[in-house]
């Protein structure tokens, strides 16, 4: 199919910053959380703060992969029957207001296959997204899925743990986009220490792959960004983001336009903060 | 039709349910505990450990009991009860949890968790892990606590840690998830002792292995005692694990009918059930591929029924296939036809059965009496009703309350 050879805007961005010395800042938000209005605007504020692509998460009922931060946001999201489609918009309507960078959908697969995965894929297309991640389908049950997403010139990206070992090198060998690397055993959230054996599994996912590699799971502070910016080519933050806006809802559900800026704002020097240092910027 | 022994596949397969939908941090964990399974399930040491266990520890055989005086009133086809009521503990569950601890000691983990609804799962793990040493966790909806005090008490007394579960609907089916996330950060030294045919291959295969022993005494004893195999077996699906253990050993005899009961809660009209196969549809939930409780985008939704080892928006895989292969039928049962048959065998076979078991006694009430006087009905008794008399009291109570 002729769409395959169209350039993917993750792999433009990864090449860019290769060339600077940088590592991506890929933030994650539950969409929905608390509305889809404040979704588009927090979208457009990881962008002002440098953010270079971002994590789009639809909330689920049942996040298996997810501590207790994103499930509550999920929560609050279903709570305002916030659908997959909805969470779509939120990238086309980012994209109309000027957002540039690259959006990636974060999806449970129910959701996706109850709506059709033909149906899925198009509707990414549409939406404007470059990148899917599923957490709860692995490399055994992604064949039907893998095939679309390279019919629709989407990346499928895969996760690896540290406890994959033999399964490292199958994974990677076929990732599209990046290979997202779990930092540690456990769900999502903020965590004080990283797997024991974090750096020997970043450097066995770095051989074997040849897509750029990514760090997520418990990165909460440019601390951990800079301590992870020498190995990988990008850190993911998703709860402790998450966890900033739960605790500026009281802004960002404000009656008062100035104090829902003011909460907006917040997220934004949050996510400025979080960008690690390199010895190029 | 032929089933047994052909499913699941390699890949956890019942035709196009089961499969593994977990996040990659558990895929090893699951690829070994396959692995070990298949290792130990036809090696005789196991084996033996595990049917000793079965025989001194838990007490089976279980009879198959002839309940005369209910097949009277009835009028209509011989109903026989596979008491499973009569395991330690009170119910099938100890079946899969003895396999799962003998498998565990073998893999050779220390610690162990487990999920549990009603708390029977609970009791059966902690039991267990009593036995052979292992420390176990518990982990139960907050909700749960709250309903069943009792079992809280017993699994405490055993010598388990519960973990109330705040999450979510703060029952069964959020206790699974946050089992299953517990797993996901303690998978170096923790084995997951699962309660029901659900979840992740190997667990649907392995759970009706050792489930299978219920089918298997049922079809040697009614042989002997009527020298035909039953025109019926019947018995309620939550999970699955007690049916599909009591279904299996019949699959290959085409004569013999697979009746499943599912809880109807308040009715399959209302909100408030637990029919997944009348009103689900196939959707991955909780790491496998099989009907689901959802709604139009996906999202899962709560279940109901008055009996909480029933009250679970999934089934296990393997009923899926069995009902989209038209192999077996499931049927719904609301609460007010359980607590009604809960009585009637309460008071005719001087039975107090499990909530969960009623639903089952309820659907033979409903079709023994139009079957004939030759016929015969193999019903499964899962569970003894102990544990429920204090939510039967409060339904009762409830429902008086409502009246003028």
């Amino acid at each position: 199919m002729s769409t395959t050879t169209v350039p993917n805007a993750i792999d433009a961005v990864f090449a860019q910053l290769k060339i600077k010395g940088e590592t991506a800042l890929i933030p994650f938000m539950t969409m929905g959380d608390p509305d889809l209005d404040t979704s588009v605007a927090l979208v457009q504020a990881a962008e002002a703060a440098g953010a270079h692509m971002i994590e789009l998460g639809v909330p689920y009922s049942d996040p298996l992969a997810d501590g207790p931060v994103i499930q509550r946001a999920s929560e609050r999201a279903l709570k305002n029957r916030i659908s997959l489609t909805d969470c779509m918009t939120v990238a086309s309507s980012a994209r109309a207001r000027g957002v540039k960078m690259p959006f990636i959908l974060f999806s449970y697969f129910n959701p996706a296959l109850q709506l059709g995965l033909e149906r899925f894929f198009e509707l990414l297309k549409e939406h404007g997204f470059s990148g899917v991640i599923i957490p709860d389908l692995p490399l055994e049950e992604d064949s039907e899925t893998r095939a679309l997403a390279e019919a629709s010139g989407i990346h499928l990206i895969p996760l690896v743990a540290p406890t994959s070992e033999a399964r490292v090198e199958r994974i990677a060998a076929n990732a599209k986009g990046f290979v997202y690397c779990v930092s540690s055993l456990g769900v999502t959230g903020v965590r004080s220490t990283f797997h024991e054996g974090i750096d020997q599994f970043l450097s066995t996912v770095r051989r074997a792959a040849s897509v750029p590699i990514c760090v997520g799971f418990g990165i909460s502070s440019r601390e951990h960004a800079e301590r992870f910016a020498g190995q990988c080519d990008g850190v993911i933050v998703g709860s402790a983001i998450v966890r900033q806006v739960e605790e500026a809802l009281p802004l960002l559900t404000s009656d008062n336009e100035s104090e829902r800026k003011q909460g907006i704002q917040q997220i934004q020097d949050f996510i400025a903060e979080l960008k690690p240092r390199t010895s190029a910027s | 039709m032929s089933h047994a022994g052909q499913v699941p596949d390699q890949h956890g397969r019942f035709g196009p349910f089961g499969g593994k939908y977990v996040p990659e941090t558990l895929m090893n964990a699951l690829i070994e505990l396959e692995e070990a399974y298949l290792k130990y399930k036809d090696d005789p040491d196991f084996l033996e450990e595990v049917r000793y266990l079965l025989k001194q520890y838990s007490g089976r055989p279980t009879p198959l009991y002839y309940a005369e005086r209910l097949t009277q009133h009835l009028g209509g086809a011989k109903i026989y009860l596979k008491r499973e009521d009569l395991n330690h503990t009170g119910a099938h569950k100890i079946n899969n949890t003895i396999g799962q601890a003998v498998l565990a000691k073998r893999m050779g983990k220390k610690k162990v968790i487990a999920e549990t609804g009603a708390g029977q799962h609970g009791v059966a793990s902690a039991t267990v892990a009593a036995l052979m040493g292992l420390e176990c966790k518990v982990f139960m909806g907050e909700e749960d606590t709250k309903r069943q005090q009792l079992n809280v008490f017993r699994m405490k007394l055993l010598g388990s840690e519960v973990i109330p579960v705040m999450s979510g609907t703060r029952t069964l089916k959020d206790a699974c998830n946050e089992t299953l996330r517990y797993w996901v950060s303690h998978v170096d030294d923790t084995y997951y002792i699962l309660g029901s045919v659900t979840g992740p291959h190997p667990y649907p295969m392995m759970v009706r292995d050792f489930q299978r022993i219920i089918g298997l005494e049922s079809r040697e004893q009614i042989l002997e005692a009527e020298g035909r195999l039953p025109d019926v077996v019947v018995a309620a699906v939550g999970g699955g694990s007690n049916a599909i253990g009591i279904f299996h050993p019949f699959i290959e005899d085409a004569s013999v009918k697979l009746l499943g009961v599912e809880a109807a809660g308040r009715g399959v009209d209302t909100e408030e059930h637990a029919a997944t196969m009348t009103k689900g549809r196939p959707g991955v939930f909780q790491g496998s591929m099989s009907y689901v409780l959802q709604d139009e985008g996906g999202q899962v939704l709560p279940a109901h029924s008055i009996s909480a080892g029933l009250d679970y928006p999934g089934i296990g895989p393997e009923h899926a296939y069995l009902k989209d292969t038209k192999r077996a039928e499931y049927v719904p049962i609301t609460d007010k036809e359980a607590l009604d048959a809960l009585s009637l065998l309460s008071r005719m076979e001087g039975i107090i059965p499990a909530l969960e078991s009623a639903h089952a006694i309820a659907q033979v009430l409903k079709i023994a009496p139009v079957m004939n006087k030759d016929e015969i009905i193999v019903v499964s008794l899962s569970g003894r009703g102990d544990k429920d008399v204090e939510s039967i009291m409060s339904y009762l109570a409830a429902e008086e309350g409502t009246q003028p």
